[in-house]
């Protein structure tokens, strides 16, 4: 069993670049990765004898969008989504939280949904989970064998999760609202 | 798979076309609104692809708009069989943001709670399954002791569905007077019937040649594919929440005496009278997923009992009392707890108002389900049914 602060030690020692920021006061301890390094460092975090966190439990996306002119002043954070990936090793009984950084839109340009390399080859349950995060919160698994809807209709416009996402008024003659 | 090769020689003779085959929404052993596309070729399953979404109801949605004290009644209708589960999932999560502790008395009642609503849930996982292989009394069984936890229920929270009991903080009540006379009773009349279970089911000929051996899930497998709870054990895997996870978790199963239930041939808890492991059992095959469930059942009767001594024993309050809109502190938390399918994992993420920024629900069956395809490709289309069924899916916690 290693500690937080073990394993974001193990970390920047062998990925000096890629792993950014450690938070250990919060209730659940994370660690940020870059997003072009992530498929490495889960590859080793899988690997890793001393690490083998070999349980993917869950994959979160929030979405921290621009709020509102009544509220800005009380908002601390900078737009932008965040990606949390929580690992369990059922070896050694341990748990991490990694962190990914992203811009709510690519380059900037509206529509245009951000990039993540998948991990599905990795952990075969991140297939599921990646699709319903691309479904949801609107997120581009870059890599991913099948990025379908999972929960919404194939023809569904939008990604519900995203906090500025607006209801339709009408899906195929169904009234909504 | 073994059992292919010699279909496949039987098949020669007799010209075969690839089809689609629709399995679902509606098949009565799909489990509420599941959907399985099959690819078949005669009586043999190439592929199988999963489509969900058909109970989609937007919980997580919903969970941005609502407290987490209103958001309670909205989480046990995800898995409408364990709400009691779900309840104190998504409460201890928010506690553990909030930094609360439940005194010890209220901590004894979640046990009794929701053991009884474990065994409740694997009572209609085994009936259920028992109707998916084609026999009908297991399940009219199962659903008649059912109802009796139903009715111990109703007492506590006046629902016999959408119970909601256990709470942010605690409970939302005391037991009423006289209920741990009569849950105790249940337990005495229900503890001979499982060997009513274990003739009609576990043991019976046609049963075993049905489930043994179909469905063969490694250990590396079900981990590969986040499997949990039966699932997971099942194959082998020694790994329980209650015993494994957080420690808000754990806390409540401190000096319990319970074991937990892994499939390791030869070796169940050798106190207790269990029909034999038949040969053609595989590690990880339906039959084992079945059997692991039903031995549990056993064990959460010796957690009931304990619980309902110590809870008459222990002084103090049952919770402590939390404002309907009550501030959040900043910050995220995520928790799972060990559900009667598995793990169910409740996230919660605020920015420091009362209702969260992001409410997130990871569900087992999700990841129980996405092994489906891997465990049916070359089996028969009449194992679909059995492979399906020993999962035990709900698929109001899939869809969410």
């Amino acid at each position: 069993m290693a500690d937080f602060t073990t394993i974001h030690k193990v970390l920047t020692e062998r990925f000096p670049g890629a792993t950014m920021q450690a938070v250990s006061e919060a209730v659940d301890p994370w660690i940020e990765v870059s997003v072009d390094d992530w498929p490495r460092v889960a590859q080793f975090l899988k690997d890793e004898p001393t690490l083998a966190f070999n349980y993917l439990n869950c994959i979160t996306g929030v979405d921290y969008c621009e709020p509102d002119e009544k509220k800005a002043k009380k908002v601390k954070w900078q737009p932008h989504i965040e990606l949390l990936y929580h690992l369990t090793s059922l070896q050694h009984k341990h748990l991490l939280v990694v962190k990914l950084m992203l811009p709510r839109w690519q380059n900037d340009e509206p529509e245009m949904i951000p990039q993540v390399p998948t991990v599905s080859n990795i952990w075969r349950t991140a297939d599921w989970h990646e699709r319903e995060v691309y479904d949801l919160v609107g997120i581009e698994f870059t890599g991913h064998p099948d990025l379908r809807r999972i929960l919404c209709p194939e023809d569904w416009q939008g990604h519900p999760l995203r906090k500025d996402y607006e209801m339709p008024l009408e899906y195929h003659g169904i009234r909504g609202r | 798979m073994s059992n292919t090769t010699a279909t496949n020689t039987i098949e020669l003779d007799v010209r075969t076309d690839e089809m689609l085959v629709n399995m679902g929404p509606q098949h009565p052993s799909t489990h509420g609104v599941l959907r399985l596309v099959l690819r078949t070729d005669g009586e043999v399953v190439s592929e199988v692809m999963p489509h969900i979404g058909y109970l989609h109801r937007c919980a997580e949605k919903i969970g941005e708009n609502l407290t987490p004290r209103q958001y309670i009644p909205y989480t046990d209708r995800m898995d409408y069989l364990a709400g009691m589960n779900m309840n104190l999932g998504w409460a201890l999560v928010v506690e553990k943001l909030m930094g609360i502790e439940v005194p010890e008395k209220g901590r004894h009642l979640r046990v009794l709670i929701t053991e009884l609503n474990r065994i409740a849930s694997h009572l209609v996982g085994m009936g259920a399954y028992g109707l998916d292989l084609g026999s009908f009394s297991p399940f009219l069984y199962a659903f008649r002791e059912r109802e009796k936890i139903l009715d111990l229920f109703e007492d506590v929270c006046g629902a016999r569905l959408t119970y909601s009991y256990i709470t942010v903080g605690g409970a939302t009540g005391d037991l009423p007077p006289g209920w741990m006379e009569k849950c105790l009773s249940f337990l005495d009349q229900f503890v001979p019937v499982i060997d009513e279970y274990h003739t009609l089911l576990t043991s019976n000929a046609v049963f075993i040649k049905r489930t043994a051996g179909i469905g063969i899930m490694s250990p590396e497998l079900a981990i590969n594919y986040g499997c949990s709870g039966p699932v997971l054990r099942g194959s082998g895997v020694d790994w329980d929440l209650r015993r494994d996870g957080e420690p808000i978790f754990t806390k409540m199963y401190e000096g319990y005496d319970y074991e937990i239930v892994v499939e390791r041939r030869g070796q169940y808890p050798a106190d207790q009278e269990y029909p034999a492991v038949p040969l053609e059992a595989v590690l990880g095959d339906c039959w084992h997923r079945f059997y692991v469930r039903m031995l549990e059942v056993v064990q959460s009767i010796r957690l009931v009992r304990q619980a309902i001594e110590k809870y008459r024993t222990t002084e103090g309050s049952i919770g402590e009392p939390i404002k309907l809109t009550q501030k959040l502190p900043a910050g995220e938390a995520y928790l799972e707890t060990e559900c009667p399918r598995g793990q169910m994992g409740f996230g919660i993420v605020s920015d420091g108002n009362a209702i969260p920024w992001r409410a997130r629900a990871r569900s087992s069956s999700l990841a129980n389900l996405s092994v489906v395809p891997e465990l049916c490709r070359d089996c028969l289309i009449a194992d679909v049914p059995a492979i399906v069924g020993s999962l035990d899916l709900v698929m109001g916690e899939i869809d969410r």
